[in-house]
């Protein structure tokens, strides 16, 4: 509990601290993000400590150098999904692994039996985040990794579970608050989210899709917005069980998109389609370029919006990743070096955790909004053509 | 590798992103999203109907007072006018009396003076009276004064005589 404890000290520092000059409670604060950082310095340089038993691994030693710090794979490594939970350290959450093999039917079992990918469990071996079937000599068989369909609980898959939870709560709770106060001015957290629930209502679903049909499309605006912004939240936190780059899993985006996409389709009206397949007023040789073109776009709009949330939330992350790095590569040459550069580095990182923060509610409004304009391009029924936007 | 497996999407998170999503989405719309919308509805319609009838109330109060000041210029108007016409009745029947006094003024001046006339002129008709009868009484005592004896009276009247022949040639 070193997090704690230091809060601890610093609460005691602080009360301690008011009869002291102004200047020395600033120190204080500064020493207090010192010790923050040397206890994240700390647990990084564990994660990326795991690169020195692999290189030790005989059957690895070819393709690894000496046990030195890898920032590619530590960045790689956290922006990924992962089968068991690095928490800190020693420290990992084993995950259930579920697989549907088409041969062997379905397995489940706890990732600790993978042993963080040193043994093979069952005939399955996990072999850089995924999972392979081996033989047994201890082969990949490729045939057999073929059949093999991977329904583990991930750390992303449990995140994503754990955010929806929290939605799921959250709002329920402020429900319950409307029940109970109704007629009245909003009041804790129902007040905290009513601007947003609000915001989502008035700026993003009645102005992209109108006064007249944003009801009907209201439940998933809201949903998709508050799940993006609590796991864009939950991804900046640096402990479990946040840290986990859900938002920037191009699976999770891909969902959304999906589900986006499927909206549009299935609400799209006569006026919708009759521009994707025969655009109004255009010559009929021009059509032969055009109605591809705009059969595409329809599929470029959701693709778009997956790439947009996912590049922007895992660069987000990976940009933290390595300047929390830059310390361990420095270290590396020497240690005064590693200590000089910490300070540039924690500055920069507190830096973009407060542009992340800014990110977090950028993104889920622009997801939601450009959701929103897609589905309004879908259903309006008047011939004032809006500029699609990509 | 790594780099393919970050753009790759991963067939179990779609999958389990999928039924979690959606039930968490069928959860929210049911217990969350329909309660809440709702409310702020009742809220925002309540506050508009709120609105409308404090301006009603205000339209209703402005009107009143509109009317309140209508009856009282009324009223006012209607106490100038008694007041007006208190004022001309005053003056007429100040005018009348004063014109009805004068004329019994004049009346009774022009009685004293028919009066004083009248005793003037009987007051003139005695002393003329008197005036003649003393004449008379003067002149019968010299005539009996003059003519008491009888030539005297004969010298008389042959004078008269006299002078009334010459009158009659």
């Amino acid at each position: 509990m070193p997090h704690s404890g230091s809060l601890a000290t610093f609460a005691a520092a602080k009360k301690g601290g008011r009869s002291l000059p102004k200047y020395l409670n600033s120190l204080m604060r500064a020493a207090f993000l010192v010790f923050c950082m040397l206890i994240t310095g700390w647990s990084v340089a564990q994660h990326g400590g795991h690169a020195a038993p692999d290189a030790a691994d005989p059957a690895l030693e070819s393709r690894s150098e000496a046990a030195e710090f890898n920032a590619g794979k530590l960045i790689m490594g956290h922006i990924g999904d992962e089968h068991g939970w690095h928490i800190a350290g020693d420290l990992t959450l084993p995950l259930p692994v579920i697989i549907y093999d088409t041969q062997r039917g379905l397995k489940v079992f706890s990732s600790s039996r993978f042993e963080h990918g040193h043994a093979a469990y069952d005939g399955y071996l996990l072999q850089d985040g995924s999972i392979v079937a081996v033989d047994a000599s201890g082969t990949v068989d490729k045939a057999a990794t073929a059949n093999i369909w991977d329904l583990s609980i991930t750390k992303n898959v449990l995140t994503a579970v754990v955010v929806l939870f929290l939605v799921v709560l959250t709002f329920i709770s402020v429900a319950k608050a409307y029940g109970r106060r109704a007629g009245q001015a909003p009041k804790g957290l129902q007040s905290l989210m009513e601007p947003i629930i609000l915001f989502v209502r008035d700026d993003v679903a009645k102005g992209a899709i109108g006064e007249k049909k944003y009801e009907s499309f209201m439940p998933f605006l809201l949903t998709v917005f508050f799940f993006i912004l609590f796991a864009n939240l939950l991804g900046l936190v640096p402990f479990f069980p946040g840290g986990a780059n859900l938002t920037g899993n191009i699976a999770v985006t891909f969902t959304l998109a999906l589900i986006v996409l499927l909206i549009v389709t299935f609400n799209g009206n006569r006026h919708y389609w009759g521009h994707i397949l025969a655009m109004p007023g255009v010559p009929p040789w021009v059509l032969i370029i055009l109605t591809p073109v705009e059969i595409l776009g329809m599929f470029l709009k959701p693709f778009v919006l997956m790439i947009r949330l996912f590049a922007n939330i895992a660069a987000g992350h990976i940009i933290a990743m390595s300047f929390f790095s830059l310390i361990f590569v420095f270290g590396a040459t020497s240690a005064a070096a590693g200590y000089g550069v910490s300070v540039v580095s924690l500055l920069f990182t507190i830096f973009m955790f407060f542009l992340e923060i800014l990110v977090a509610f950028i993104q889920a409004y622009v997801f939601a909004f450009l959701s929103a304009l897609y589905i309004g391009a879908a259903v309006e029924e008047s011939h004032e053509h809006k500029e699609s936007l990509v | 590798m790594l780099l393919a497996s970050l753009v790759e999407p991963a067939f179990g998170l779609i999958f389990w992103m999928t039924l979690s999503f959606g039930i968490a989405f069928f959860l929210l719309t049911k217990f969350a999203w329909k309660p809440i919308l709702g409310a702020l509805r009742e809220r925002e319609r309540s506050i508009e109907d709120a609105i409308g009838e404090a301006k009603k109330a205000r339209e209703e109060v402005a009107a009143m007072k509109a009317g309140n000041e209508e009856l009282l210029r009324e009223a006012r108007a209607e106490r100038d006018q008694m007041m007006k016409e208190a004022r001309e009745v005053r003056d007429r029947e100040i005018a009348q009396a004063k014109d009805r006094a004068k004329a019994e003024a004049d009346a009774l001046l022009a009685r004293a003076r028919e009066d004083i006339r009248n005793e003037k002129n009987a007051a003139l008709t005695e002393m003329r009276n008197q005036l003649g009868e003393l004449s008379i009484q003067v002149a019968e005592r010299i005539l009996r004064e003059k003519l008491g004896d009888q030539s005297a009276q004969q010298a008389l009247l042959d004078k008269v005589l006299k002078e009334s022949d010459l009158h009659l040639s």
